[in-house]
């Protein structure tokens, strides 16, 4: 990813309406995004494009995503 | 450097509750309206607000708005400014019709109206019993509101600048607000905003804390930009807490979780709120369990290594109990503390989760100062709402669901201030020779520092010592220090060193200028709290305790007044407290008690 767009991400990772998204988006980009494929980083991208309470309620198991590649990335940061 | 010039009527910074709010006032007036958000104004920390918006419509049951005045004064602990309250509370049913008139899906009773739920604080006839004053979108209120509110600026043309940071306010040298420079993040261009009236809606400062329930983004740049323009901060002392955030990440655990019959245990596993409260115990409200939670910590009964949280215990529950009445908590603590609450009981720590203080402001909106002998002023063309604004309505204490309305009601006013304002004829005024100046030089200074510390390694050593120092329970040798030590933060954040240089989309640089932000707040906030040898409200000192002579460590004769710090050089003025409403009469000083 080109660093501008990763900084970007960043932005739309570190500074959410949630707290609970702030946190687990952000531990989740320093600790984990590196790792991922290309096609996985993109659905990541996708996942933190969304609302904030949709977002929670994924991770915190409260719904589920119908999207194979966005539930892989949620049962990632929740193991995170 | 020559930076572009964008002109405006008016620029708004912030589009969370009070941003949008005035927005709708400006732009339906035909005026020409720019609003700066951060981030997208439906992602604004607002979003986070569940337990509602007060009103004293009467749905549920009887209710009266001087009601509603009588508990916000006695919630204040009278320090509240008593012709802005009753401002706030006449004018609530009003505001919140009309949030039901943009598409606001409130929840509704079987006939149709707008169901109201108890709230805590919230009494009918002038303290006598609890009462339905709380209006709410099931649990996504302040998501509701925002996204109701952002459609009602889409259809009125107003023009939101997202992902733009203002970085200055610019006034003139007869006092004057101009507008604001700012930075569009995906180009680090720097921009001046040039308007005909500026408002402020940049929300709370509650990451100065190191626990705080708080989203990242509420660095109070608002109340930084205002400080750097010679703006006092009024009554910083005050922030409300929370009993229980979880320990390292802050995040809200809801007080259902002792109503459900959670424990608060020390590290001896002792159910400490049985000395402290003995009949309400864990029940007791937020003040008394956050003080009875900091005084265990501090004589040493805290746990883990650092000794520094104590346990909220609900192992004793039925697992299906957890699961089925507080949806969401078993997954905090497994994703925030590392711990299942079903076999183990979760850290927790009384957390900073708002802010009462802020920027001056009347009731009207208008920001106000000391100026020649008057000490509340207007400054023209500048107006505040929301959170980072004090009008002040929560003086020493707010109470719950107060702060939306708040936002609501103060954001209008200030838009329709500054309606009447432009219609009366200000033009806009020339602009500084050096308009710009202050943040193209705060951005060169980061940019060209070497050998400091980091930005995270500056914010750390702010928000622990306002943790340690300035926290829920406060101690006059602990104050002190605090002072020196926050004074040699700010001095240290002087150094402060980014690696990144890149002009676009610098999230480094953006969280240095925030930061500075974020000093402004905490030197302000230790200040005016050492200062202040009393207790009242959320402001509690050891030195100042429950006494004959002084019921709840409270002075009036010495402290009841408004607390304004002045940047420049950490000085103090006091201000006096309006005990004159606008139409009934004064609520008396009384003992605060529930
Ligand atoms: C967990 C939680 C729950 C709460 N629940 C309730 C509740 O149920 N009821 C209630 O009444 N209150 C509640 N509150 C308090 C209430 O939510 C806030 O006080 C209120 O939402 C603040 O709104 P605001 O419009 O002032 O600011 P915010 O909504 O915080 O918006 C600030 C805006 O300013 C922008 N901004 C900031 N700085 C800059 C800058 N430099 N440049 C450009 N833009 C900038 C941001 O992008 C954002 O758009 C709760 C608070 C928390 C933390």
């Amino acid at each position: 990813m080109l660093r501008e767009d990763f900084e970007k991400l960043r932005w739309r990772c570190v500074r959410r309406g949630l707290l609970e998204v702030d946190i687990s988006l952000t531990r989740f980009l320093d600790e984990q995004f590196e790792g991922l494929t290309d096609e996985e980083q993109l659905a990541f991208v996708e996942l933190a494009d969304m609302e904030d309470y949709d977002v929670w309620h994924l991770i915190s198991g409260q719904a589920e995503c119908t999207d194979p590649r966005i539930s892989s990335i949620v049962a990632m940061l929740r193991k995170s | 450097m020559s930076i572009p010039i964008l002109k405006f009527d008016a620029v708004i910074v912030g589009a969370g509750g009070a941003g949008l709010r005035s927005a709708i006032q400006l732009s339906e007036a035909g005026l020409k309206t720019a609003v700066l958000s951060k981030v997208f104004p439906t992602r604004s920390h607002t979003v986070a607000a569940q337990g509602g918006v007060a009103a004293s419509l009467g749905n549920s049951e009887e209710d009266h708005w001087h009601w509603h005045m009588y508990d916000t004064v006695k919630g204040s602990d009278w320090l509240g400014d008593q012709d802005a309250i009753e401002f706030m509370c006449k004018k609530a049913n009003e505001v919140v019709v009309e949030l039901e008139h943009y598409g606001m899906p409130f929840d509704r009773t079987d006939n149709g109206k707008i169901y109201q739920r108890p709230f805590g604080g919230h009494m009918s006839n002038f303290g006598e019993k609890p009462v339905r004053r709380s209006c709410a979108a099931a649990d996504r209120t302040g998501h509701a509101m925002l996204h109701a509110m952002y459609q009602r600026n889409v259809k009125a043309n107003t023009q939101f600048f997202v992902e733009w940071m203002a970085l200055d306010l610019i006034r003139d040298s007869e006092g004057h607000v101009l507008g604001v420079t700012a930075m569009e993040m995906e180009t680090g261009q720097i921009v001046i905003f040039h308007a005909r009236a500026t408002i402020f809606a940049t929300g709370g400062a509650g990451r100065i804390y190191y626990s705080s329930t708080n989203a990242f983004i509420n660095t109070g740049d608002g109340l930084g930009m205002a400080a750097r323009a010679g703006i006092p901060l009024e009554d910083m002392e005050f922030w409300q807490f929370h009993p229980t955030g979880v320990a390292g990440a802050g995040v809200l655990i809801t007080e259902g979780v002792r109503g459900e019959g959670g424990i608060l245990r020390n590290s001896s596993k002792e159910r400490f709120m049985e000395r402290y409260a003995p009949n309400a115990k864990d029940l007791a409200s937020r003040d008394v369990v956050s003080r009875a939670m900091a005084t265990e910590i501090k004589e040493g009964r805290g746990c883990g290594v650092n000794k520094d949280y104590v346990l909220l215990d609900v192992t004793h529950l039925d697992p299906a109990t957890i699961m089925k009445r507080l949806p969401g908590i078993r997954e905090i603590g497994i994703q925030f503390a590392g711990v299942d609450c079903i076999k183990e009981p979760l850290p927790v720590v009384p957390t900073c989760h708002y802010q009462m203080g802020g920027i001056p402001t009347h009731y009207s909106g208008r920001v106000v100062m000391p100026q020649g002998g008057d000490m509340s002023a207007v400054v023209p063309g500048f107006y505040a709402g929301g959170e980072c604004a004090c009008a002040s309505v929560h003086g020493a204490n707010r109470l719950g669901t107060n702060s939306l309305l708040d936002l609501l009601v103060f954001g209008k006013s200030a838009g329709d201030s500054a309606v009447e304002d432009l219609k009366g004829g200000r033009a806009h005024r020339d602009l500084p020779k050096d308009a710009g100046d202050l943040a193209l030089e705060r951005i060169s200074a980061i940019d060209n520092r070497k050998g400091g510390a980091s930005v995270a390694e500056t914010r750390l050593a702010m928000q622990r010592t306002m943790q340690d120092h300035a926290g829920v329970f406060r101690f006059g040798d602990m104050l002190k220090q605090g002072v020196t030590k926050i004074l040699e933060v700010e001095k240290a954040a002087r150094q402060m060193e980014i690696k990144d240089k890149s002009k676009v989309w610098n999230t480094a640089r953006i969280e240095a200028l925030e930061t500075e932000n974020l000093i402004e707040v905490a030197k302000a906030t230790m200040i005016s709290a050492e200062a202040r040898k009393e207790s009242r409200g959320a402001h509690v000192r050891d030195d100042a305790p429950d006494t004959a002579e002084f019921p709840n460590g409270r002075n009036d004769a010495e402290w009841l007044k408004h607390t304004l710090y002045f940047p420049q050089d950490n000085k103090i003025m006091y201000k006096p407290v309006n005990m004159q409403p606008l139409t009934v009469e004064a609520i008396e000083l009384k003992t605060r008690s529930y």
